[in-house]
């Protein structure tokens, strides 16, 4: 196993496992607020429009960390900076 | 395999590269600004409206609603600010129902330029609102030891800012690209819908959270009246 393949099973391995667990915080946390703003607009259903801003502001900022993971699983496999650098040192 | 607009390029000329990014950039600019001028030509103060008339006075009523309900505050100074940040996105993500268009949100050039607009935003509005000392007091509150956090989060919310419009966008694109060469025909069209309401949700998320940013660069000499 040379330096290249190396470089890419572990690339794509970890992109995998980045996306996959990366997934898993922000679907908990998002769920909660969502479980909570529903009940929230059920029990004062006047209060629609500010609970449901609130809510979406919540989720955009949970969601950030969720787009990070997706971030660098897509720099990892497609601007992979090791990648260029193996390819330059084994002259491919 | 095309990631963003960026690497369709239409013409080469040296240095000078015009990608899809900026075409579609331009084209969603020039169908903002000819609709709204094409409207606002022949406005009337009586009853009897035109359609575009009617719809630009719901659509401006409907932001400067929102902007004061989050920023409690009058919303005259913020409206074109954030009416156009949220105009231009909304447009630009709307439109990728149109075949052959890739929306320039999904780059994150563009992304990051808007998000640097809000960076630069926030500390305008908050010295025309409490001047120099009392804008950059905030940034010791609420002890000295807290400056490089208050530093540190103002960049990274903006950065955080860019690369969620960013990252739905383009996972929206690479999702229909993925299905349109698997199952073909009806199962891409459905996730062309969801795609539209994750656009006008990211649009309107960019748009709120720039005002929050903004109001809560100029109320914290308020906050500390209270």
């Amino acid at each position: 196993m040379d330096n290249l393949t190396l470089v890419a099973m572990s690339s794509i391995v970890t992109a995998g496992l980045t996306i996959g667990i990366g997934a898993i915080g922000p679907a908990l946390g998002e769920g909660r607020a969502l479980a909570q703003a529903l009940s929230a607009l059920a029990q004062q259903p006047d209060e629609a429009n500010n609970i449901t801003r609130t809510l979406f502001v919540g989720l955009a900022l949970v969601e950030s960390t969720g787009i990070y993971c997706l971030v660098i699983s897509l720099i990892l496999l497609f601007a992979n900076p090791y990648w260029n650098y193996f390819i330059k040192l084994g002259g491919g | 395999m095309k990631l963003t607009p960026d690497q369709i390029s239409y013409w080469h000329w040296g240095s000078i590269d015009i990608n899809a990014t900026l075409v579609f950039t331009w084209l969603v600019m020039a169908t903002i600004a000819v609709v709204a001028s094409s409207i606002s030509r022949k406005l009337s103060s009586s009853t009897d409206l035109s359609d575009g008339q009617n719809l630009l006075e719901a659509i401006v009523e409907m932001v400067s609603q929102q902007i004061r309900e989050v920023a409690q505050q009058p919303a005259e100074p913020f409206l074109p600010f954030v009416g156009t940040l949220f105009l231009f996105i909304a447009v630009s993500n709307v439109l990728a129902i149109v075949p052959g268009y890739y929306p320039p949100t999904a780059s994150l050039y563009t992304t990051s330029a808007l998000a640097t607009c809000v960076f630069f935003a926030v500390p305008i509005y908050g010295i025309w609102q409490q001047g120099i000392g009392g804008y950059f007091k905030h940034y010791l509150e609420p002890t000295p030891l807290m400056l490089p956090f208050n530093i540190i989060s103002d960049f990274s919310r903006t950065l955080a800012l860019a690369v969620r419009l960013f990252g739905n966008m383009l996972s929206g694109q690479l999702i229909v690209g993925l299905l349109i060469s698997l199952t073909p025909l009806f199962f891409p069209i459905v996730m062309q819908a969801f795609g539209l309401l994750t656009g006008l949700i990211q649009a309107y998320i960019f748009a709120i959270l720039a005002i929050v940013y903004i109001a809560s660069g100029m109320e914290i000499s308020d906050r500390e009246e209270r």
